[in-house]
Parts: C-alpha cells; sequence; structure tokens
C-alpha cells in the first residue's frame, strides 16, 4: 500500500469508534441517548463514506453520503425523538439479559464476527477491508440487541443499527452498492419507519403501552 | 410495452384507490385494475411464447419461462382475489370491523402489493428483487393490522419485526454476492447485480464467498417463505389480517420470496466447487413439513390451520427444490402452482364461514352445508385437494415428488409419507364437522363470490388430470434453468 495515509487512518478510526457505538447501545437503557447513538453512528458513517468517495474518487459515494447525512443522521432520528416525545416513552425496562452479561455475549460475538469476516476480508482488494469485520460486528450486535429488549422503540433502534452496519459492509468491501439499489434500500427504511410511526400509535391506542410483553398473547394459542 | 402496462396497472390502481378507495364503487375499481393487470400478464407471456426470454429496460427486467409463469399466476390469483374481496370487504363493513377510511387503506395497498411482487419477479437487478421484496412487507403490514385488535397489532408486529430482520439477513448476502460478482464483471458496479450477468460467469464466481452469501440468502428470503424454525410471523398474519390478504400472503407472497431463493441456487449450483444448496433446502424444507403437520393439531383457528398447511406446502416445495434434477425441479413447479391455487380458494371459501359463523373458531363454525351448499362444497372439495386426494393436480406433483425422492433421498421418503398422513388426518377431521352437522351459520347480506373458488379448484383438477403441452414446456425450461444440486 504505497500511501497507507492519514486519511486510511481516520477511515479505520471511524470504524473503530462505530464498534465502540455499537457496544455503548447495548449498554445504554435510556431510550432518548439511545437514538441520539444512533444518530452520531449516522453522522460517523456519512463522514466514513465522504472519506471514502474522497479517496477513491467515486463520484456516487459523494451522492450516498449526502443521502446518510439527510435521512439516518437527521431526519430518522427526528422521528424517532418526535415518537417518543409523543409516546413518552423514555426508558426501557430492564432487558432480559443483565447488561454485563449482555456486553460479555457482545465480546463473544465481535470474535465470531471477525472469524466469519475472514474469507471476504482475504479476497477483498479495497483499502477498508480490515473494516468488514466491523461491520459484520455491528450487524451481530445489533441483532443481540434486538433480541434482549422489550421495548419496541429500542428493537427499532436496533434494527436501524442493524441497517447501519449492513451498509457499512457494503461499502467497506466493494465501495457501496449501485446507485439503484441504495436508493431502493433508502426508500425502504424511510418508508418502513413511517410505517412504525403509524403502527406504534395503533398499539399506543389498543394497549396504552408500548412494552412488547403485551404482545405475546399469541403464543398462548400457537 | 406489456411490461409496462402489467406494473403500470397496479401502479394506477395504488394511486387511484389511494383517493377513490372508500367509494362505493370502489371494490369494482379494485377488480378492474386486478383484470387489466391479468391482461397485462396474459399479453407479456404471450410475446414470451412467441419471442422467448425478453431483456427489457436497460436490463433491468429480465422475462424467461420461469418467471412469466409466476408472473400470470400472480396476477390472477391477484384478480381473483379482488373478485373475493368484492363482497367480502363490504361484509365486513356492514358488521362494523372496518371503517371506509380502512378500506380505501386496503384497497391501494392491495394494488401496491401486487405492484411490488410483480416488480420482484421480473426484475434482473438481485438489489432491486430485494428492495421489492421489503417493500412488499410494508405494503402488508397495515393490511395484517387492519382491524386494529390486539391480536391482529401483535401479529403485524411479529410480521414487520421478524421478516425485517430476516430480509436484512438477505441484504448482507446480496452484498456478499455483489462482492464476489463484482470481482469478475469488473467494479464499474453496474453490471454486477443484474442475474443475466451473473448467470453467465456463475461458474467463475468465488465459491467461498458464494455459500457465505447462500446461507444468508437462504435464511433471509426463507424467513419469508415460512420456513421452519423461521416461520413464526406465518400463522399469525395469516390468521388476523383480513382473509383476501391471508389468500394472497399464502397463495403469492410466499411463491414470490421462494422465487428469491431459487433464482439465488440456480446460480450457486451451477459451480461445482461451492457448497451445494440442495442439501441445505432439503433439509430445511422437512423440518417444515414435519414440524408443521404435527402442528397442524390442537389448532383452534381455521385460518391459523390453513397457515400451518401453508408452511407444509412450501416445506414440500423447498424439498424438492433441494432434491434438484428435471422430475423433482418439474414436479416443484407443478406444486407451487396448484398449491396456490388451491390455497387461495381455501381462504376465500373459509372467509366467508367464518363470516357467517361470526368466528374464526372452529368449534363455532358447523354445518356449512345445510345454509349454503356451495362454500361447504367449496371448503370440502377444496381440502381435498390440498391433502393430495387424486384427481386433484396436489396428487399429481406430490406424488412425482415421493416418486423422486424414493430414488435421490430414500432415507426421506418414509418421514414426507408419514407427515402427509398427519396432516391428513388433521385437516380432513377438522373440515368434516364444519361442513357437515347443525348449523347455526347466518346469512350474509352480501352474495358471497364463489366465483373463484370454483375456478381455481377446476384449474387445479384439470392440472391434476393433464398437464397442457406449453404448460409442460414451460415448466420443463424453468426446471432445467433451476438446475441440480
Amino acid at each position: 500500500m504505497a500511501h497507507t495515509t492519514f486519511d486510511l487512518q481516520l477511515l479505520n478510526a471511524c470504524a473503530a469508534l462505530l464498534l465502540l457505538l455499537s457496544f455503548a447501545m447495548l449498554s445504554q437503557r435510556r431510550v432518548v441517548t439511545l437514538v441520539n447513538l444512533l444518530a452520531v453512528q449516522g453522522g460517523l458513517l456519512a463522514v466514513a463514506t465522504l472519506l471514502l468517495a474522497w479517496r477513491t474518487g467515486q463520484h456516487h459515494l459523494y451522492f450516498s453520503a449526502a443521502l446518510t447525512v439527510a435521512l439516518k443522521a437527521a431526519f430518522l432520528p427526528w422521528l424517532l425523538h418526535r415518537l417518543i416525545r409523543r409516546l413518552e416513552v423514555y426508558w426501557d425496562t430492564e432487558p432480559l439479559l443483565n447488561i454485563s452479561g449482555t456486553m460479555l455475549m457482545g465480546l463473544l460475538i465481535v470474535v465470531f464476527a471477525f472469524g466469519l469476516a475472514q474469507p471476504i476480508t482475504q479476497l477483498a482488494s479495497t483499502t477498508t477491508r480490515s473494516a468488514i469485520g466491523i461491520a459484520v460486528s455491528v450487524i451481530l450486535l445489533a441483532f443481540l440487541m434486538m433480541i434482549t429488549r422489550r421495548k419496541a422503540m429500542s428493537q427499532v433502534v436496533g434494527f436501524l443499527s442493524m441497517e447501519n452496519g449492513l451498509f457499512f459492509g457494503a461499502m467497506s468491501a466493494t465501495y457501496g452498492m449501485p446507485m439503484v439499489v441504495e436508493l431502493g434500500v433508502a426508500l425502504d427504511v424511510l418508508v418502513a419507519m413511517l410505517v412504525l410511526g403509524v403502527f406504534f400509535f395503533q398499539i399506543r391506542e389498543q394497549f396504552d403501552s408500548l412494552d412488547l410483553h403485551h404482545l405475546e398473547s399469541l403464543k398462548e394459542h400457537d | 410495452m406489456e411490461l409496462l402496462l402489467l406494473l403500470g396497472m397496479p401502479a394506477a390502481g395504488a394511486v387511484t384507490l389511494g383517493f377513490l378507495g372508500a367509494r362505493r364503487y370502489a371494490p369494482e375499481l379494485n377488480a378492474v385494475f386486478g383484470s387489466g393487470t391479468f391482461l397485462a400478464a396474459c399479453a407479456l407471456t404471450a410475446r414470451v411464447i412467441r419471442h422467448g426470454n425478453l431483456l427489457l429496460g436497460r436490463e433491468q427486467f429480465f422475462i424467461d419461462p420461469f418467471n412469466v409463469f409466476l408472473v400470470t399466476l400472480t396476477a390472477f390469483v391477484g384478480f381473483t382475489t379482488s373478485l373475493f374481496a368484492r363482497p367480502y370487504m363490504r361484509v365486513e363493513m356492514e358488521h362494523g370491523r372496518i371503517t371506509a377510511g380502512r378500506l380505501r387503506l386496503y384497497h391501494s395497498m392491495y394494488q401496491l402489493f401486487t405492484l411490488t411482487m410483480l416488480v420482484a419477479l421480473t426484475t434482473n437487478n438481485m438489489g432491486l428483487l430485494w428492495v421489492a421484496m421489503e417493500a412488499a412487507t410494508l405494503s402488508t403490514v397495515l393490511l395484517v393490522t387492519l382491524y386494529r385488535t390486539a391480536a391482529s397489532l401483535e401479529a403485524g408486529w411479529k410480521y414487520f419485526i421478524l421478516c425485517g430482520v430476516g430480509i436484512a439477513q438477505a441484504l448482507f448476502g446480496t452484498i456478499l454476492l455483489y462482492f464476489a460478482a463484482e470481482k469478475v464483471l469488473g467494479a464499474e458496479g453496474v453490471t454486477a447485480l443484474l442475474w443475466t450477468h451473473l448467470d453467465a460467469v456463475k461458474t467463475q464466481l468465488e465459491p467461498a464467498v458464494l455459500a457465505l452469501a447462500f446461507v444468508f440468502l437462504l435464511v433471509g428470503y426463507g424467513t419469508k417463505v415460512g420456513l421452519a424454525p423461521l416461520h413464526n410471523w406465518l400463522p399469525d398474519a395469516h390468521a388476523e389480517g383480513p382473509t383476501p390478504i391471508s389468500a394472497v400472503l399464502s397463495g403469492l407472497l410466499l411463491n414470490v420470496a421462494l422465487f428469491a431463493v431459487l433464482r439465488f441456487k440456480s446460480i450457486m449450483s451451477a459451480n461445482p466447487a461451492a457448497l451445494a444448496p440442495g442439501p441445505l433446502m432439503v433439509s430445511l424444507g422437512l423440518l417444515s413439513v414435519v414440524f408443521a403437520s404435527f402442528m397442524l393439531y390442537r389448532r383452534q383457528d381455521i385460518k391459523r390451520l390453513f397457515a400451518y398447511s401453508s408452511i407444509e406446502h412450501m416445506g414440500i416445495i423447498a424439498f424438492a427444490f433441494g432434491m434438484g434434477g428435471p422430475v423433482a425441479n418439474f414436479a416443484a413447479l407443478l406444486h407451487m402452482t396448484v398449491h396456490s391455487l388451491t390455497k387461495s380458494a381455501i381462504f376465500f371459501t373459509v372467509g366467508h364461514a367464518a363470516q357467517k359463523a361470526g368466528s374464526q373458531l372452529m368449534d363455532d363454525i358447523r354445518g356449512l352445508i345445510t345454509l349454503s351448499p356451495t362454500i361447504g362444497w367449496g371448503l370440502m372439495v377444496g381440502s381435498l385437494a390440498i391433502l393430495g386426494m387424486p384427481p386433484f393436480g396436489v396428487f399429481a406433483s406430490e406424488f412425482l415428488i415421493l416418486t423422486t425422492a424414493m430414488k435421490q433421498q430414500p432415507w426421506a421418503t418414509p418421514i414426507l409419507v408419514v407427515a402427509l398422513g398427519v396432516a391428513f388426518a388433521a385437516i380432513f377431521g377438522r373440515v368434516q364437522p364444519m361442513v357437515f352437522g347443525e348449523t347455526s351459520a347466518r346469512r350474509l347480506p352480501h352474495a358471497p363470490a364463489l366465483l373463484p373458488v370454483f375456478t381455481h379448484l377446476a384449474i387445479v383438477l384439470v392440472l391434476g388430470l393433464y398437464v397442457p403441452p406449453y404448460l409442460a414446456q414451460w415448466y420443463r425450461a424453468a426446471a432445467h434453468l433451476i438446475g441440480g444440486r
């Protein structure tokens, strides 16, 4: 690598911060902070995309960086904050597994993720290939968060964090997907969140709470 | 042109019904758009028969024998379901279960759902396929919760989250596939997700990455197919949503999701160095069949019963595709067709039966045959057809699958036979008292639409006795395309 220079180090720093953020999310029970962390994650993702665009000179990456800022760092967190205020859900209850247990699980998952990413990392020719393991870790940690949380809102943050991980993975392995696909995915995420907003109000109307344990009655006669 | 019409029809329908969906004539309008889509699908089919494979819209759309028959099937069942929904939704309104506003949502989303499925089937871009599959989930989430009952909200949430997570796995698989393809097809990235290009270079793709990609894609899209153990959302979404939605979810969406898996399988199986996808599908399929047939016992809810039966049949189909080879693939394609037609017909009769009884609980539905012989017979004949009684089409396809299994996977044959027997006993035992016996059913304010039911069952009957040569030709071409292993 001729110029393993400052910008690559910055990129790697972004990747490391993304992983840290995932752990921060895992340990955070305050929903408002969780959404803020998600916004920071979106922002970091945009910075990483921008750096990569500058480094590789691929113009469509500038565009997806702009899209990331608009959607993941600004609009979706704003929407979630609004929902939180309107629905008054500020705290998640104790997760199914306590925080320290979850963190330990998270560590194991990171080891597993790097193992999983090994064959891809070896084959990748991108300069950012070392970040692929981190992307897989972010995806799996978000998955863990979705499994262990009870409140609908935390699960949604987990879902979006997983999407961020996927985006980061696509970027570090292949410098992003084709534009039409990226646009389509962004559109789907946007629509998903809008549907979710409607949906939350329906749940709220019915149960007067967003705790998912209300949503377990179907298990009994299943 | 035909393609434009095919996709434009439901798109126009979604917009128009978004405005007019609450009007008195909206159900008819819905059916008109449905019939337009079906006619466009027929025209497209005619063109494919005349000219062979089509590559349209700057290579973004690709029509071949495999997807054109699914397009026609989807448009057809979409159309007949809109015919069934005409009286059904009116009755629901008079029973006070939905309001005019929700009827508008229903009509608009129904057309949107048709559109997403047709895009998923016709697109050549594997990324767009993903986008369309996710959009199909999103357009139906609010339909599953249409009644706003506690149970339907729970079902909707499960559907949203489980399919969302599943489809995120599929996105990862798509990214990995892109990663593998980019190595061969160049970093331009424009062609690396186009299926026709992938198909051309399928033997050169990196086997290790391909294997990883396929596992993620199978788990991701497999969630939407409803394969055990990823099926959790399926019975709830089928049982709690309005019946027309149960019919299209079961009859169409599951097929489309399976179609997505098969597109990737055909790329995998041509690569001798890669992991063979067959055994994975065989085991998932077999697990679904066994699990679902035992879950059929102790069901209380009639729609839940037939939802589990859908899991069972998707399992059979996945099993057959997993075995691969011309005969098994042929049988699986036939089974996809007849299952789709039969299951939607059953849901049509079940919907009206539940309305008559005022309950979806099987214990409350009694003696359908005394008050309305057509619904009773429809349910009885439909159930016999889905259980694989000769001379219906399901018998023909299951027979083919079982005989192939005896040759290729002899150990699995007894398991399959036992599971099918268990399913037979479970479903027949429940359906029989619902059709015969004393009745407590009431008269409906709108005459139920039973033409779709008997049309579907008639087609299934014909397919059981005789597969028309051009259809057989299609199946063979598609079976060849899907390949073995």
